[in-house]
C-alpha cells in the first residue's frame, strides 16, 4: 500500500503534474472547500487555545495577568524546546522515548561536572559555560547514538529509545546514589538567572524557546535539509531513488532532538539546582503530546513548528487553568487533560 | 573454617558482656537466614530505603553472627514477585522483611511464603490480607498530617491562610490529608485555601505554588506535605518576591531540610516532621532480633513521626544517607 502523500511534500516538491493530479483523493469539485478546511485543520489547535483561553479568564480574573502568562510561557519553554527536536523526529517517521530520561542524566551530569571543577576553574561563568558546553555535547552524542544505531543497527527507534530511556535514567540513579545531584550554592546563584532573569520585560527561558523555535522552522521549511526530512517520512523508498542520503539526514534529525533536549537542560538545571530520578518523568510524553496536538501526524511526513509550539503551550495553560480554579475534583486533573487533547486532536483530524 | 569460629567465639562473648551468659547461649542456637526486599532506588525516598536496608545487613550481620541477610531490590511489582521465589528456592530464606512494590499485587505471592513456614514482616505499603504477614511495621501517617497542622495552627495563632500540596493520590496521602483538616477544625480562623497535587516532586510543586501565588494574594504559610516538594515552593516564592509567607513546612526529614533547620538558613523553614526511610532499618533490626531469640514481634509496630526543630535536628541528620 503506498502511504498518502502529504501537504508538505506537495509544497516541498510541487510539480504542475502533481497539482494536476492530485494523488490525495479529494471530493469533486470541492477544491476551495478543501482548502478551507486545510485551513481549519492547521488553525485547530489555536483555535482550542484561544477557547481555553477565553476560558480560563472567565474562571480567574488572575489567569490573563502579565505575570501568569509569563509563568506559564516560561514553564513550556522546557517541553516546548524539546517538542519543537521532537517534531522534526516524528516528521521524519521517527520518533524518541527517551528525552525525559536524557534530561534527567544531563542535568545529572552537569551538575556533578560543574561541582568537581568548581575549585580549579575559579570563576563561576566559566563553569557555567563548560557546563553548557557540557549539556548540548551530551545532547548531540546521545542523539548520534540513537541515530546510529536506528540507521546502522537497523533497529526500530521505539525500541533503540526505550533501551535508552532505562539506560539514562538508570545512570542518573546510579550517579545520584538514589538520592538528588544538587549545584553548589554559590554556582547555583551565578546560574540563576538564566532561568529567573528578564530581558524587555520577557524571562530568558521564554526567548530562548521563541529562538529555538524560530531556527527550528527555518531549518524545516527553507533548507533542503528540512525537505529532505519531510520526504523521507512521506515515503522513505521514494526519497532513496531521490538520491537523498537516507541515513545521514535520520542521523541528524536525532542529534538535533538531542541538542535541544541539552538547550532544555541549560534552562531547567538553574530553576531547581539540581536533579533526581523523578527530574523530567513523562517529558517524552508531553513533547510527543505537544507535536501531535499541533497537527503533525505520527506516521510522519508533514507537520509545522508553529503547529507544535502552540500544542506545547496549550497543554500547560490546561494545567495552569487547573490550578488557577477549583471547579473540577483535583482528582480529575489528567481527565480534563485527556479530553482536550482528544478534543483538539479531533478538530484537526485528516480525512480519509 | 577458623575464622568463623573465632566470629562466634567474639560475638558470643560480647554478647555476655551485655546479657547473662544463658541468655547469649539461646541466641547463637538460632539461625536466622533473612531475606529483605525492597524496591528499587527511583527517588529520594526509595534511595533511602536501600541504603538503609544495606546499612541494617552491614550493622546487624557485625552484631549478630546466627545472622544472614540477603537484599534484592526490584524496579515493579512482578519482579519483588519473582525475587521472592528466588530468596525461598535459591537462599533458603527463614524470615522475611518486605517493603511491598504494591500492596494488591505483592499479598498472594507473600501469603505462599509465609504458607512455607517463613517469618514474614511487611514494612510501610501494607497488604489486602493481613493474615499475610506476621508482623507490620510502619511510619505514621496521621501524625504526619496531624503534627504539621498543629505546628502550623500553633505559629500562626489560630488564625490565617494556609494551602497545602499533596502527594501522588493514594490511600497514604489520604490519610495525611484527613488528618490535617481534622486539627484544622479545631481552628476556625485558619482557612485552608486549596490542596493540590504536587506528586511527591520539586517540578510539580513548582508550579503548584507559581499558580497559588497568583491566585491567592494573602498566604500565610504552606504546607508542602514533602521536602522534596518544599525546595520546589520555596523557589516559586524566592522568584515571585512574595513576603506575607512565613512558614514553609515539608515533610519527611530529607537530609538537606534537616541541615537547613539545624543551621537557621532559611527563615521560612523551621521545623519538620520525620517519616524517614531508617524505619526500613528499624524493621531488620527488630524483627531480626526477635527471631533470634525465637520470639515474635508484635502485630503492628508504629515508627512515631517526630516534630523537628532546631533544638532536636541533630539526631535526624544522617550525612552519609543519600536522603
Amino acid at each position: 500500500m503506498p502511504p498518502e502523500p502529504t501537504d508538505a511534500v506537495k509544497q516541498g516538491a510541487a510539480t504542475p503534474a502533481a497539482a494536476g493530479g492530485t494523488p490525495r483523493p479529494v471530493e469533486p469539485g470541492s477544491r476551495a472547500g478543501g482548502r478551507a478546511r486545510a485551513l481549519l485543520h492547521g488553525l485547530g489547535p489555536l483555535l482550542g487555545l484561544i477557547v481555553l483561553c477565553i476560558a480560563g479568564t472567565v474562571l480567574n480574573g488572575d489567569f490573563a495577568t502579565l505575570d501568569n502568562v509569563m509563568n506559564v510561557l516560561t514553564r513550556t519553554a522546557f517541553i516546548g524546546i524539546i517538542a519543537v527536536g521532537m517534531c522534526f523526529v516524528i516528521i521524519s517517521g521517527g520518533i524518541d522515548l527517551s528525552v525525559g530520561s536524557m534530561a534527567a542524566l544531563i542535568a545529572g551530569a552537569m551538575i556533578l561536572v560543574m561541582n568537581r571543577l568548581a575549585p580549579s576553574l575559579g570563576s563561576p561563568t566559566s563553569v557555567i559555560a563548560l557546563g553548557i558546553g557540557i549539556a548540548l555535547l551530551l545532547g548531540a552524542l546521545f542523539g548520534l547514538a540513537h541515530g546510529l544505531l536506528i540507521t546502522r543497527g537497523g533497529i526500530e527507534p521505539f525500541i533503540v529509545t526505550l533501551g535508552t530511556l532505562g539506560i539514562f535514567r538508570a545512570y542518573l540513579t546510579y550517579f545520584a546514589d538514589g538520592g538528588a545531584l544538587t549545584l553548589d550554592m554559590e554556582l547555583s546563584d551565578a546560574y540563576s538567572p538564566v532561568y529567573y532573569a528578564n530581558l524587555l520585560g520577557i524571562p530568558i527561558p521564554v526567548w530562548v524557546f521563541l529562538a529555538v523555535a524560530l531556527v527550528g522552522g527555518l531549518i524545516l521549511n527553507r533548507t533542503a535539509y528540512g525537505r529532505y526530512v519531510q520526504a523521507i517520512g512521506s515515503n522513505e523508498q521514494v526519497a532513496r531513488y531521490a538520491a537523498v542520503d537516507v541515513n545521514r539526514i535520520k542521523v541528524l534529525t536525532y542529534m538535533l532532538l538531542g541538542i535541544c533536549v541539552g538547550i532544555a537542560t541549560v534552562l531547567y538545571v538553574p530553576r531547581l539546582g539540581s536533579a533526581s530520578p523523578t527530574t523530567g518523568l513523562l517529558w517524552e510524553l508531553e513533547a510527543i503530546a505537544a507535536v501531535i496536538v499541533g497537527g503533525t501526524a505520527l506516521k510522519g511526513g508533514s507537520g509545522t513548528i508553529t503547529g507544535t509550539v502552540v500544542g506545547a503551550v496549550l497543554l500547560s495553560v490546561i494545567s495552569n487553568i487547573l490550578n488557577l480554579t477549583s471547579i473540577i475534583s483535583v482528582y480529575l486533573n489528567s481527565a480534563v487533560q485527556g479530553f482536550v487533547i482528544i478534543g483538539v486532536a479531533f478538530m484537526q483530524r485528516r480525512r480519509k | 573454617m577458623k575464622s568463623v569460629l573465632r566470629k562466634l567465639a567474639l560475638g558470643a562473648s560480647a554478647m555476655a558482656a551485655l546479657l547473662t551468659a544463658s541468655g547469649a547461649l539461646a541466641q547463637t542456637q538460632n539461625q536466622v537466614n533473612m531475606g529483605v526486599a525492597i524496591p528499587a532506588a527511583t527517588h529520594g525516598f526509595t534511595g533511602g530505603i536501600v541504603w538503609w536496608a544495606n546499612q541494617a545487613k552491614k550493622d546487624l550481620e557485625k552484631a549478630h553472627p546466627g545472622l544472614k541477610i540477603t537484599v534484592k531490590t526490584a524496579a515493579n511489582a512482578p519482579e519483588q514477585a519473582n525475587q521472592l521465589q528466588d530468596l525461598l528456592t535459591v537462599n533458603k530464606i527463614n524470615t522475611l522483611v518486605i517493603f511491598p512494590f504494591e500492596s494488591a499485587s505483592l499479598t498472594k505471592p507473600v501469603a505462599q511464603a509465609k504458607g512455607k513456614g517463613v517469618y514474614v514482616t511487611v514494612v510501610d505499603r501494607g497488604l489486602t490480607d493481613t493474615s499475610a504477614q506476621d508482623a507490620y511495621v510502619a511510619g505514621d501517617n496521621t501524625a504526619f498530617g496531624r503534627i504539621a497542622a498543629e505546628y502550623l495552627a500553633k505559629k500562626l495563632n489560630g488564625k490565617g491562610n494556609i494551602v497545602a500540596l499533596r502527594g501522588i493520590p493514594t490511600t497514604l496521602d489520604n490519610e495525611r490529608m484527613d488528618a490535617f483538616n481534622a486539627v484544622l477544625k479545631n481552628y476556625p480562623d485558619i482557612k485552608l485555601l486549596d490542596a493540590r497535587y504536587g506528586n511527591w516532586n520539586r517540578d510539580d510543586a513548582f508550579k503548584v505554588m507559581q499558580d497559588y501565588l497568583t491566585r491567592f494574594k494573602q498566604i500565610d504559610a504552606v504546607w508542602a506535605a514533602d521536602d522534596d516538594m518544599a525546595v520546589g515552593v520555596l523557589k516559586a516564592i524566592e522568584q515571585a518576591k512574595r513576603t506575607d509567607i512565613k512558614e514553609v513546612f515539608g515533610g519527611a526529614g530529607a537530609k538537606g531540610m534537616v541541615k537547613t533547620i539545624m543551621e537557621g538558613k532559611n527563615k521560612l523553614i523551621q521545623a519538620d516532621v520525620s517519616y524517614s526511610p531508617k524505619f526500613i532499618y528499624d524493621a531488620i533490626k527488630l524483627t531480626a532480633e526477635a527471631r533470634l531469640k525465637g520470639e515474635k514481634l508484635p502485630p503492628n509496630t508504629i515508627i512515631p513521626s517526630v516534630l523537628i526543630t532546631k533544638e532536636n535536628a541533630k539526631d535526624f541528620y544522617f550525612p552519609d544517607s543519600p536522603f
